[in-house]
């Protein structure tokens, strides 16, 4: 249990996907301009990522893992991803149409978003058992929610900021992101390893 | 030629279209990372837009991306194969970031974007232009960040031992930072 909780923790704050280990920079960087979508985006990404975890931990472990299929990894994970995202899309457009319309072409882009992928990869290098991966997966989802939706407040005020012109847009954005990871440092000394 | 030539400086996917930011942020580390991963890149690119131009009248619109995807994979499981073999230490080095080149939103985008549209010779020229583009931008943010961070750039020392490193130009703040001075800088540029 204080296995899963450590895991929880690390992954929301201290290894933060997007501030430590750069994944999911892409949406992170495309929709947060405002509140709204970054909140509908960051829930998208943690449905699908939780959902991507367990499945893609269960096929590797007992198809890709049994029959030694290991050169599949990455075919595999990207078709389980791909498929997943499809289908939130067309649950999405169903039930929500505002939230459909505000997230616009970045949820096929979820297919792309290397956070999904990369927290598959780094569930099998880690070794993790089932549990640890659903978990791993729901906490990296909400890290990358929680950033996102940060980045979002920030960028709401910075509109009124008066700005040089030349950093206006995706340099001031990767340079409030640079303050931001600097911020989240401080989170290390959270658990001692 | 002019395909070849817009991602060289004018459409260039890391400064100007912010394409593939995750490997760009995370392997910059040094310049040698940077090199790597950009050359793995232009393989991958190269490779995919080649089979998509050629398969593209097949494919059914709805599924398309997904069979982009899968063919991209291809390539990249190649690529990460042919690293462990050859290059253990950069592999090593790498790690889950080759994996990755799979969701590398340069090499789906310009499949999606420009090689549905265009002939075989133009997505190749688009193809290698967008990826030596990326190298470029790859080893600049390396180097700097190398420089900064180590006094070195390539494994030479450039400045004195005196230099006390800048740690941070290491840590991903770091790359985040310089990143962003560098796209500012190329927006004044274009000017």
């Amino acid at each position: 249990m204080i296995n899963l909780i450590l895991i929880f923790i690390s992954t929301l704050l201290i290894n933060n996907l997007v501030l430590s280990s750069f994944l999911g920079i892409c949406p992170f960087l495309g929709v947060s301009g405002k509140i709204e979508s970054a909140f509908g985006m960051g829930m998208a990404v943690t449905f699908v990522m939780t959902l991507a975890t367990s499945i893609s931990w269960l096929i590797y472990h007992l198809i890709l893992v049994k029959f030694g299929l290991f050169y599949l990894e990455y075919v595999m994970f990207i078709l389980v991803i791909a498929s997943l995202v499809q289908m939130v899309e067309m649950f999405i457009r169903k039930f929500s149409s505002n939230l459909y319309q505000s997230l616009g072409i970045f949820l096929p882009l979820i297919t792309t978003n290397c956070a999904i992928l990369g927290v598959a990869l780094f569930m099998v290098a880690r070794n993790y058992n089932f549990l640890e991966s659903v978990v791993f997966g729901f906490s990296g989802g909400l890290g990358f929610s929680l950033v996102l939706l940060i980045m979002a407040g920030i960028r709401e005020e910075l509109v009124y900021a008066d700005i040089p012109k030349v950093f206006q847009g995706a340099a001031l954005t990767l340079i409030t992101a640079g303050l931001l990871a600097l911020v989240f440092m401080g989170f290390s000394g959270l658990i001692s390893a | 030629m002019r395909e070849f030539i817009k991602g060289l400086w004018r459409e260039h996917p890391v400064f100007r279209q912010l394409l593939g930011m995750c490997p760009t942020l995370a392997v910059t580390t040094s310049a040698l990372n940077g090199i790597s991963m950009g050359l793995s890149v232009v393989f991958v690119l190269f490779f995919s837009s080649l089979v998509v131009s050629l398969i593209k009248n097949l494919v059914p619109t709805q599924v398309r991306i997904a069979v982009y995807t899968v063919i991209i994979a291809t390539f990249v499981t190649i690529v990460d194969i042919f690293l462990q073999a050859v290059f253990p230490d950069i592999s090593m080095a790498l790690g889950p970031f080759i994996p990755l080149i799979i969701v590398n939103c340069i090499i789906l985008g310009r499949c999606e974007a420009f090689v549905s549209k265009h002939s075989l010779s133009a997505s190749l020229k688009d193809a290698l232009g967008m990826g030596i583009g990326f190298t470029w931008g790859l080893f600049l943010l390396g180097s700097i960040r190398e420089l900064f961070g180590e006094g070195t750039i390539l494994g030479f020392k450039i400045l004195s031992s005196n230099y006390n490193p800048l740690i941070v130009m290491i840590l991903p703040a770091g790359a985040f930072i310089v990143l962003g001075f560098l796209v500012a800088i190329m927006n004044s540029l274009e000017k």
